[in-house]
């Protein structure tokens, strides 16, 4: 049931949402992985990042694709928890854990069962269209499963179809562009200096349009 | 709901097929007589061809109202293409869902044949409500600019594109050879035709520059000669399409031809200002929809009144 309510989200109002309302300019497609285990990294300013990442798959490859987010903001409200876990499909982590928990350990699981991980490095949406810095943890995730790619994926524009704090979607073409996938089998330091070089790259593949 | 096209209407979209294959034949024909070009461009060039013109048929073929959704469809990519290529404010965003909420009543307007709000409602009514609703938000930095910007857009995407959609719901009685259909074929295929036509004269005998600063490309032969390949096309494809009588069909032909280079020209200037070449990357080999509708979003409104004031 959960599994058909899924299905029915994305090819019925998720893909049209992307695909239709805002439309992408889809840069790099023949980068995406084809199936799992995986990781996509990508910047995140928009509650419609994750729809436009998991619709970027086939739907076939859609019982994989998890989508990682903190438990916190997912599972406490009752209903919101019930559609983050059953129809997007997420795997919460806790961002703070306590008693020497350990957060990634989810995440490693998942990947041991061949899914494809969503991962936002940034942690939270943050101001539109602004890049933060990205946390380690996918440094360490990536070091405990190096041989699993890590695909960086630039998201523009849908920080300005639905920011943080209007719930109003305003229509925009949206660019994605994929980058080339690495692996864990460096340094943490050296793997987040070339994940965020990579996205900077992929930053500036954008038209820089002149100032009026 | 097959009762949309007259037989002339059917017949001349059967038509654009049969030159879409010739198009496609030269193509492969190219291929094989120079292996070692590359033919990627114009290849992906035709088959978009292929698309839209499916699209746009079958819409045509199967209904009136599918017909005006399509329209309607094709202002919203326009209008959603130019929003994001030019620089919004933040604050405008309730003011930009506005924007796009005057597609549908703007087709409504058509749909329902009323011709005084249609005429009216964007060049009056948005011109005074939207930035009505900016002052509101309170924002005045860049007032100026993101009012203008935005009504300039809208007057081009959704106003003037919409011209072609009040064709189809002229009164039939007066045009029993193409219907309303029969006219939309005719403003679209002889502007989409003027485009390829100035694009071939200007390839083959293009000399002198005629409007450098804007679009290096384009010359005095490509301009002069693909207008005189529409007039005459317009004065052979009239009779059968259009109620034109007369001088009234070349003339057309004439005005289409140059309206469509000066909205081809409008769109070339936009993108130079704002420093990009494409509006886009939705269609294959054609850039952006902006880049195709580019001369319809002048040649619309313009053979639109052209008509109603000779026959309606």
């Amino acid at each position: 049931m959960a599994q058909f309510l899924r299905l029915a989200f994305f090819a019925l109002i998720a893909r049209p949402i992307a695909l239709i309302v805002l439309g992408l300019n889809l840069r790099h497609r023949e980068r995406l992985p084809l199936n799992g285990p995986a990781i996509i990294a990508a910047n995140h300013n928009s509650h419609l990042d994750t729809l436009v990442l998991l619709s970027l798959f086939p739907l076939r490859l859609l019982p994989k694709l998890r989508p990682v987010a903190a438990a916190d903001y997912f599972t406490v409200n009752p209903l919101l928890a019930w559609f983050s876990l059953n129809v997007i499909g997420i795997l919460p982590i806790k961002r703070e854990a306590k008693g020497g928990a350990d957060p990634l350990k989810p995440c490693e699981m998942a990947l041991e069962r061949g899914e494809i991980l969503v991962l936002f490095p940034e942690g939270s949406r943050g101001e539109p269209e602004v890049m933060g810095r990205f946390k380690r943890g996918i440094a360490v995730l990536a070091a405990r499963r190096p041989q699993v790619p890590v695909t960086p994926i630039f998201l523009h524009g849908l920080g300005k179809a639905l920011p943080k704090d209007d719930p109003i979607l305003v229509p925009f073409f949206c660019d994605v562009f994929v980058g080339e996938a690495m692996h864990g089998d460096t340094e943490q330091t050296v793997f987040m200096t070339e994940l965020t070089a990579r996205m900077q790259a992929l930053a500036g593949e954008l038209p820089q349009p002149k100032e009026l | 709901m097959f009762n949309a096209l007259t037989p002339n209407a059917a017949a001349f979209l059967g038509g654009i097929f049969v030159i879409l294959l010739i198009a496609s034949g030269i193509v492969f024909a190219l291929k094989r007589a120079h292996p070692n070009n590359d033919y990627t461009e114009l290849t992906s060039r035709v088959n978009s061809w292929w698309v839209m013109a499916g699209v746009f048929a079958a819409a045509m073929a199967l209904s009136p109202t599918l017909s005006l959704i399509f329209l309607g469809l094709v202002s919203f990519l326009a209008l959603k293409e130019y929003l994001s290529l030019i620089p919004t404010r933040r604050a405008d965003r309730r003011v930009l869902f506005w924007a796009y909420l005057t597609i549908p009543a703007q087709f409504y307007w058509v749909a329902s044949g009323w011709y005084g709000m249609f005429i009216i409602f964007i060049p009056v009514y948005l011109f005074m409500f939207l930035p009505m609703r900016m002052v509101l938000i309170g924002d005045t930095a860049g007032f100026l600019r993101a009012a203008g910007s935005l009504h300039w857009g809208l007057m081009l995407t959704v106003f003037n594109l919409s011209h072609m959609a009040f064709l189809l719901v002229l009164p039939k009685e007066i045009n029993p050879a193409g219907g309303g259909a029969g006219l939309v074929l005719f403003l679209m295929f002889l502007t989409q035709f003027n485009d390829v036509a100035q694009y071939v004269w200007g390839k083959t005998l293009g000399k002198h520059k005629i409007i450098p600063k804007v679009s290096p490309k384009k010359t005095w032969e490509g301009f002069l000669g693909g207008i005189l390949t529409t007039t005459l096309a317009a004065w052979a494809l009239a009779p059968y399409l259009t109620p034109l009588v007369g001088w009234e069909a070349p003339l057309a032909g004439l005005l289409i031809g140059l309206a469509g280079f000066v909205g081809d020209v409008n769109i070339s200037a936009l993108k130079r200002d704002l420093g990009i070449k494409d509006s886009g990357s939705l269609i294959p080999g054609h850039g952006g929809i902006l880049d195709r509708v580019d001369s319809l979003t002048f040649t619309a409104p313009l053979f639109f009144h052209f008509l109603y004031y000779l026959h309606y």
